[in-house]
């Protein structure tokens, strides 16, 4: 879904890293959390990102709220770049760029009512006088499916984990953003209740028009809600596309090898990938994901792929991908064979 | 995956099981008559929403749950009756008869021991061996679990782990005596999809290996779909349906049993297809409706449903169910 003229967020090279302290605060490493991601969403449009536990997904998705500001890159929201902007111009630039996390009751005040949770952000924005919030307030309770007279008083201990995440989605909601950053929004929720909120953020999508940045570590969940789907390993994207695409013919070893994890195929499952991702203090020269990749070669060690488009819309950072090229079909042929299966 | 025969008779049957903890207004009940027979060397998978009861009544057979739990029935392992033991004759059975590995290993382990000690101390409190003996036999234990560099990482504390090798301690803990039945409780819930299958492998490995029974605690239909040669669905502390793994997902017949598969997100479907969802929750423990506990939130619900409690019976050979209005047509 690539309408619109220009992207609503546009991420450019974007870096996040962390210093490690060992005893007495000597600087010990640095974890290299996000490095250089760049992508686009456009309006209206759904970009999972999928990728395992320390894949920088949820630091990803803080440094494009600024919080914390990134090392470097840039961040164009609707035409400002938020790296650039200081204090209320960044409030405001930022207003229409609202997140979800994982555990609402960790989101959620424990002391506050549910109404006053999700006025909160229309307080903060100073948008319209008492009676207009609350016309507000009941309107988003109304959208996300809650009872304004009945779950309104209540305390977020009062309500169930999936009432709960439909609070903080009202909360996001109150403020008309034009876009949502979901990070992990229904991994804390039972199947059936998880299912539920899904076909909300769908519902919500189709009537508000909205973006969104969806975070998730199950392929078959970011399927679900994506319009476009890129596969983060170890602080990089290894592969974007149309989900469709990204899932039928997976360009990446590291996408197949997820794919391939996944319980519940009607048929035999494939041998799992080896070993662990390694520590994002000290990532492997050259691809990062070599080090566990069936293909590696000593080109994969020297030389670091750069991310190229390979059918329309469908993008790979990979020497070797699955689907051959031009340039390498004779090699990756040679390779399948010799590849333990 | 084992196909053993099942004439050797069940290694653990568990009769009309029923747990309950009392409570000052009205008691909860956690288990409602749980009957199922587990023969040698099978793998089980007990399905399941948080609250249907599918991990009380394991612990029930561990003898792991609080004080105040009130257990009825009968859970006979080899014959034996696990209800009703004493403490110490309850040890005796934990680890050398029945082990079980959890959720969050971060939690279970020690994090101020060495992961070595921390098995060595499970192979001691079972056998009458030396420190350096049992060290050994840990060093074993972490090649058998395939932790590379089993001498080195023996002197590592948990935190210097990964998730998928802490897990991996884990259940080379549980295998410390050599169980015949190892209980899995979400052992992989809280692992990347790659760890998981790892961890997964690894077992059915460890199972063919060791002649293990297995016996896996999920709320994963796909996850026990792939790995399970039986599956048990729970809702609200009762067997709902219950099949081998290819039976069942041939046709599903319960109600409940095709809400819970078809709510799952799966690579098959295409984007943005809503999910068919069923309203409602799980009823309140402590006041469970009369007739099917499903009744409320079940599509199919008649009557009947509301008045009496669908009996779990065997309506097919193998395949058993607790509904009054079975679904016919096989699902896609």
């Amino acid at each position: 879904m690539t309408s619109g003229a220009e992207p609503l967020l546009s991420v450019r090279d974007l870096v996040q890293e962390f210093v490690v302290r060992d005893y007495g605060g000597v600087k010990g490493g640095v974890v290299n959390a996000v490095s250089g991601v760049s992508f686009d969403v456009w309006p209206g449009e759904t970009l999972g990102i999928v990728g395992e536990t320390g894949s920088g997904k949820s630091t990803l998705a803080r440094s494009v709220l600024q919080a914390p500001r990134p090392k470097s890159g840039a961040v164009v929201f609707r035409g400002a770049d938020l790296v650039t902007l200081r204090g209320s111009s960044l409030l405001q630039a930022r207003r229409h760029l609202q997140m979800v996390f994982q555990d609402p009751f960790g989101s959620l005040d424990p002391k506050w009512k549910v109404r006053d949770l999700v006025a909160e952000p229309l307080i903060a924005y100073r948008v319209g006088d008492r009676a207009a919030r609350r016309r507000r307030v009941e309107a988003v309770l109304e959208l996300v499916g809650l009872d304004p007279a009945g779950h309104g008083g209540r305390r977020p201990r009062e309500l169930s984990g999936g009432q709960a995440q439909r609070v903080a989605i009202a909360r996001a909601l109150a403020i008309e953003p034009a876009m949502i950053i979901c990070d992990e929004p229904v991994s804390s929720l039972d199947v059936l209740i998880q299912a539920q909120v899904l076909n909300l953020f769908e519902q919500l999508r189709a009537e508000l028009r909205l973006s969104y940045l969806f975070i998730a570590h199950d392929l078959a969940l970011v399927k679900q809600v994506s319009d476009r789907v890129a596969v983060m390993y170890l602080g990089k994207l290894c592969e974007v596309g149309p989900g469709e695409a990204v899932y039928r013919q997976p360009l990446h070893p590291y996408t197949r090898a997820l794919l391939d994890s996944v319980p519940g195929a009607a048929t035999a499952r494939p041998a799992a990938i080896r070993g662990e991702p390694p520590s994002p203090v000290h990532p492997p020269s050259g691809c990062r994901f070599r080090t566990r990749c069936p293909r590696a070669e000593q080109r994969c060690a020297d030389e670091e792929p750069a991310m190229r488009e390979l059918a329309t819309g469908h993008s790979v950072a990979c020497h070797f991908p699955l689907v051959p090229v031009a340039e390498v079909t004779v090699r990756s042929e040679e390779r399948i064979g010799e590849t333990p299966r | 995956m084992n196909r053993v025969s099942t004439a050797s008779g069940p290694l653990l049957e568990v009769e009309n099981l029923r747990v309950s903890f009392p409570g000052r207004r009205s008691e909860l009940r956690a288990v409602n008559g749980m009957s199922y027979s587990l023969y040698p060397q099978r793998t089980l998978a007990i399905v399941g929403e948080s609250g249907s009861g599918k991990t009380v009544s394991c612990r029930a057979l561990m003898g792991l749950l609080p004080q105040a739990a009130v257990v009825t029935g009968s859970a006979r392992f080899r014959g034996v009756e696990l209800l009703g033991l004493t403490d110490d004759e309850m040890r005796r059975h934990r680890g050398t008869n029945i082990a079980m590995v959890f959720q969050d290993p971060s939690r279970s382990l020690n994090p101020t021991m060495k992961v070595g000690n921390q098995i060595a101390e499970a192979v001691r409190v079972h056998q009458r061996v030396s420190k350096a003996e049992a060290g050994q036999q840990a060093i074993e234990l972490l090649r058998l679990v395939h932790i590379p560099v089993p001498g080195r990482r023996f002197h590592e504390y948990p935190h210097q782990l990964s998730g998928g090798m802490r897990q991996r301690v884990m259940i080379a803990i549980a295998l410390a005596c050599r169980p015949k039945l190892l209980i899995a409780d979400e052992a992989t819930t809280a692992l990347d999809v790659t760890t998981q299958a790892q961890i997964m492998d690894l077992l059915l490995e460890l199972q063919a290996e060791l002649g293990m029974t297995l016996m896996l605690i999920s709320h994963d239909l796909g996850l026990a779909r792939s790995c399970a040669d039986e599956v048990i669905v729970m809702y609200a502390g009762q067997i709902v349906e219950q099949a081998s793994t290819p039976q069942l997902f041939a046709r599903v017949r319960m109600p409940y049993t095709q809400a819970l598969f078809e709510a799952i997100p799966r690579l098959e479907r295409p984007s943005h297809a809503p999910l068919p969802v069923i309203g409602g929750r799980p009823p309140d423990l402590s006041a469970l409706p009369a007739g099917c506990s499903f009744a409320p939130r079940c599509r199919r619900a008649a009557d009947d449903c509301r008045a009496t409690t669908p009996p779990l019976a065997e309506h097919e050979p193998g395949h058993r169910w607790a509904c009054w209005h079975p679904i016919e047509t096989p699902v896609a």
